[in-house]
């Protein structure tokens, strides 16, 4: 537990280097050591979907992931999305459609969702339930998040 | 007007961003120290010897404690003081803490906590409903009984009777932030709480207790949940409290946050109950009497379960008006986690006993189980100003289509319902029939229901979701299809608002002007995800007659508005949207006194709206009068208070008015079923429901859809297990199902059902946090005409009607 490596990654552009527990993880790195509170713990083995991320362009689990694992990384948290501008649309959809209530599982739901607009993704609700059916919400039974989805789609369509 | 407008919920652009501030999410002071609990492994026995020499040892530990370390154990119960922070020696349940861990992280807390090697004389555990009634183990003194007219004699003379018993599971909150809290110590021995909780008066009482401090010695702050749903109503006081002691003794910042099981295995969940059932009916399905036993099942401490037990019992009429009505209820002791509250707070279990009887008397007469029910509906309310009018409803709930227009929030508004339909149909069809039993409109407990809305509401669904031809459909569908099923089913709700502990129901407000013209808000509610903040600041933003952006949504904080209830009860915005109304009116009146003369008008004549504040052509903006106020030397703060009119109640006799209102709604599900498997699917669902003249249309559309999936997870993949020996062996999103993404129904539309309150409520809304939660009573029931089509017996389907559970109810209906 007390054993560290030291591991160099850019996280949301910033590339910083720090001595890290061996068995700590990645989204604990993320909260404890940088400050990057947006991520957040829900379940811490992978179930629940609300410390989602990316990492070297994949959407991956922060808890299923240790800080060592990502030494040469490139990560991307919401903070990261916000400040740079990316999937800009699907934060407003979010926000119009209501598509969040006490806001725990977002930050891995929009990633989950870019992910899913990102890759091509068409505005079939049957699809868009599936994708996201990894990431748990216990407060909006969905509906909006799934609407807010179809909304950017069909706004980049015609863009 | 901002009030009646779909606006987002105030915090939705922090939570896009990732910068919306949980407890886990503050900043600490150097040094923070946080903690764990070590738990115990068996339900019940003597602890013979606690060894923490290798949890002090561990690395990264700075103190443990047990209950051997205090003189007196700090309490956590929120009711009978029989809940001590660390076990006292004896064991009531496995998770009970036994010890805690203070650290220099949470991790190392953590493991050091696993480390301890508790001898512990084991005893036979009192785990089931059956053992509870074995070994006699009861909270009060017996059962509670309410009820009306001579059940005996009623079923006696009845044409027939049917006996059953119903088996209806828990339910794990699972709020995505699990328990959290922050101690902050403070000069003088004062102590500062951040706690994710719904109830921080109670944090601040239990913590003062535990430190020996008077109530103003602790303050405790919450800006919001990571979700609630009863489940931080009382459960978050072992965090705090443990927190404030190691706070103490260290001197150092404390904090503690539950890993995901561990919040699992320690708090309490949904009571767990059996209903057993008696009714008599006569060949139209009218209901002459029904005689109910509720076993709750309570767990360890008494905690909320008298109150969660008594609101089972006055849910267990819902719609519908019984002519003699029996519940028994007995609240039993097991050494298992302490139920607690949850979303409808016994409720739901109510509702769903006398859901059940109307399926089953449906069954027997071999009815439409809708049919039933419309026929045992109380009398529907005479000239209560609550007609529906205007647009459509049936033209946006065909099947398919997309009820919600894309546009933005605002296009998430309220349906209006169909108006004609509706009234005319209230003198035609079963209902209308004379009764044969005399009602009177009056519940098992007395209050007289005044305000019945569901034959409109039932009515204006059924048609605009098909409900007949549907039926037909699915019909013809289970004749044809021999593997798979399907069923559909229309259940009403009927939910009464208020604490049933009368003094709860009252409110505090803090409301500040500055000299700017800006406003800062302050109540005795908190934000868990629903909404009440920004449904109280448009409230407080229509009385001034500003925008939003003139109003600052501050924290819940004990140090600005003192003795708040708990945001339970469905009662948030009720209690503190009137408690910020009145606090706004106050000072509203002073600027007007102020500035009338300027505007030459009466002060009960000057009005605030548009930013602006005039009389008449005068006129001058809302930050003018503000300064006009403020250079002639009057408050600009004021406080507001309400205390709800009308009801009293005494819960020994089960007699009074309970509640001011009932919220009603209705929903139609349509599944189908895998016979080979029991896997099951909800294909279409749709709702109506009553929110009275909705604050904020899409902000309580996203209730009614969060509760209504909730309460489908409940009925259904949401299944809590315990071994033998008492442990929960289902306490991880792993082993325990909550709905995903997918398990919504494919076609899913809701709508308001668009009436005034009659009371007189905060702008004639009505509460809507916990009755939609009863919709996914559909679910259950349309699962249970899927089963009963699958032979001649009745299937019996308990809840949560798991595959399993599905598939065993297939084999027990075709006999």
């Amino acid at each position: 537990m007390h054993e560290t490596r030291t591991i160099s990654l850019t996280v949301n552009g910033e590339t910083s280097t720090n001595a890290v527990p061996v068995r700590q993880n990645l989204v604990d790195f993320l909260r404890n050591t940088l400050g990057l509170t947006g991520s957040h713990v829900g379940c811490e083995h992978g179930v629940c979907g609300a410390c989602t991320l990316e990492v070297n362009g994949a959407m991956v689990r922060g808890c299923l992931m240790l800080a060592v694992q990502a030494d040469g990384a490139e990560i991307t948290t919401v903070e990261g999305f916000a400040d740079s501008g990316r999937g800009a649309d699907l934060r407003q959809a979010f926000v119009d459609r209501n598509a969040l209530q006490c806001g725990y599982c977002t930050p891995g739901m929009l990633a989950s969702a870019l992910e899913y607009v990102e890759g091509g993704g068409v505005a079939d609700r049957s699809a868009i339930r599936e994708h996201l059916s990894g990431n748990y919400c216990r407060c909006t039974g969905y509906q909006s998040i799934v609407d807010a989805v179809c909304d950017v789609i069909d706004g980049r369509a015609r863009s | 007007m901002s009030v009646h407008k779909s606006l987002p919920h105030d915090a939705a652009r922090l939570h896009v961003t990732g910068t919306a501030r949980y407890v886990d999410d503050i900043p600490t002071p150097t040094g923070c120290l946080h903690l764990a609990f070590g738990t115990s492994p068996v339900a019940k026995g003597r602890l013979t010897a606690l060894n923490l020499d290798a949890v002090r040892a561990a690395p990264g530990v700075v103190a443990v404690m047990s209950g051997a370390d205090f003189e007196v154990i700090p309490d956590c119960s929120p009711s009978a003081h029989d809940e001590p922070l660390l076990s006292d020696g004896t064991i009531h349940y496995a998770g009970q803490p036994l010890f805690m861990v203070v650290a220099e992280s949470h991790l190392l807390a953590r493991k050091a906590a696993a480390l301890a090697t508790p001898e512990i004389a084991e005893e036979p555990a009192v785990l089931t409903i059956d053992d509870a009634l074995a070994a006699g183990t009861i909270f009060e003194d017996g059962p509670r009984v309410y009820g009306k007219g001579d059940v005996e004699a009623a079923l006696r003379m009845t044409a027939r009777t049917i006996d059953g018993q119903l088996e209806i599971g828990g339910q794990e909150h699972f709020y995505l932030e699990g328990q959290a809290a922050l101690a902050l110590p403070q000069e003088g021995g004062d102590m500062v709480i951040h706690s994710s909780s719904q109830h921080p008066t109670e944090i601040q009482h239990k913590v003062a207790d535990a430190l020996g401090l008077a109530m103003h010695g602790v303050r405790v702050e919450v800006r919001r949940m990571g979700g609630g749903f009863g489940g931080k109503e009382s459960q978050g006081n072992h965090l705090a409290i443990a927190c404030a002691l190691a706070a103490r003794a260290t001197g150092r910042a404390c904090k503690m946050r539950y890993d995901r099981d561990d919040d699992f295995i320690i708090t309490g969940k949904r009571h767990d109950l059996r209903i057993g059932y008696r009714v008599g009916f006569d060949p139209d399905g009218r209901v002459t009497a029904v005689d109910f036993t509720h076993y709750v099942r309570c767990g360890w401490s008494m905690d909320l379960s008298l109150p969660v037990a008594d609101r089972a019992m006055l849910h267990a009429d819902n719609a519908y008006d019984l002519p003699a009505c029996r519940i028994t209820s007995h609240r039993l002791r097991t050494n298992t986690q302490s139920a607690t509250a949850f979303r409808g707070f016994g409720g739901p279990q109510g509702m769903v006993g006398i859901e059940r009887v109307m399926d089953h008397v449906a069954h027997a007469l071999n009815m439409d189980p809708l049919a039933v029910r419309r026929v045992n509906y109380y009398a529907e309310a005479q000239g209560d100003g609550t007609d529906a009018s205007g647009g459509s409803l049936l033209a946006k709930m065909k099947a398919g289509a997309r009820v919600l227009d894309s546009a933005a929030v605002a296009g998430r508004g309220a349906v209006k319902v169909d108006g004609g339909g509706g009234r005319a149909a209230r003198f035609g069809g079963p209902h209308s029939r004379p009764p044969v039993a005399p009602r009177d409109a009056m519940t098992p407990y007395g209050m007289k229901v005044e305000d019945f809305a569901l034959h409109r509401i039932t009515t204006q669904l059924a048609a605009a979701c098909d409900y007949d031809a549907r039926r037909a459909a699915v019909a013809d569908w289970n004749a044809r299809q021999p593997v798979l099923k399907k069923g559909i089913a229309l259940t009403p709700v009927k939910f009464g608002i208020s604490f049933t502990l009368t003094h709860l129901n009252q409110a505090g407000a803090l409301v500040h002007v500055y000299q700017d013209g800006s406003i800062q808000m302050n109540h005795g509610g908190t934000e868990m995800g629903q909404g009440l903040f920004q449904k109280v600041a448009q409230v407080a933003a229509a009385r001034f007659g500003v925008g939003l952006d003139a109003i600052k949504i501050t924290a819940t904080d004990t140090a600005k508005v003192p003795n708040t209830s708990a945001t339970a009860a469905s009662s948030g915005t009720d209690l503190n949207g009137m408690a910020v109304q009145a606090a706004c009116d106050e000072i509203r009146a002073r600027i007007a006194k102020v500035v009338a003369p300027e505007l030459q008008a009466r002060a009960e004549n000057v009005v605030f709206a548009d930013g602006m504040v005039r009389a008449g052509t005068a006129a001058m903006t809302f930050g003018e009068a503000v300064q006009r106020a403020y250079m002639a030397r009057i408050s600009l703060s004021a406080t507001g208070f309400y205390a709800t009119p009308k009801i009293a109640w005494d819960r020994i006799a089960g007699q009074g008015r309970p509640f001011y209102y009932f919220a009603y709604g209705a929903a139609c599900s349509e599944v189908v079923i895998d016979t080979l498997t029991g896997e099951n699917r909800i294909l279409r669902t749709d709702i109506l429901h009553d929110a009275g003249s909705s604050l904020n249309p899409a902000l309580d559309i996203g209730q009614i859809e969060g509760g209504f999936v909730q309460g489908a997870g409940w009925l259904t993949t949401e299944e809590l297990v315990w071994d033998a020996t008492g442990r929960l062996r289902t306490h991880a999103p792993s082993t325990y199902k909550i709905p995903a993404c997918s398990d919504r129904p494919e076609v899913f539309n809701v709508a308001l059902w668009d009436g005034a309150n009659r009371e007189e409520t905060v702008y004639r809304s009505k509460a809507v946090g916990e009755p939609p939660l009863m919709l996914g009573i559909s679910v259950w029931s349309a699962l249970a005409q899927a089963c009963a089509a699958c032979g001649p017996a009745y299937p019996d389907l308990p809840a949560p009607a798991t595959a399993e559970a599905v598939l065993a109810a297939v084999e027990r209906a075709r006999g």
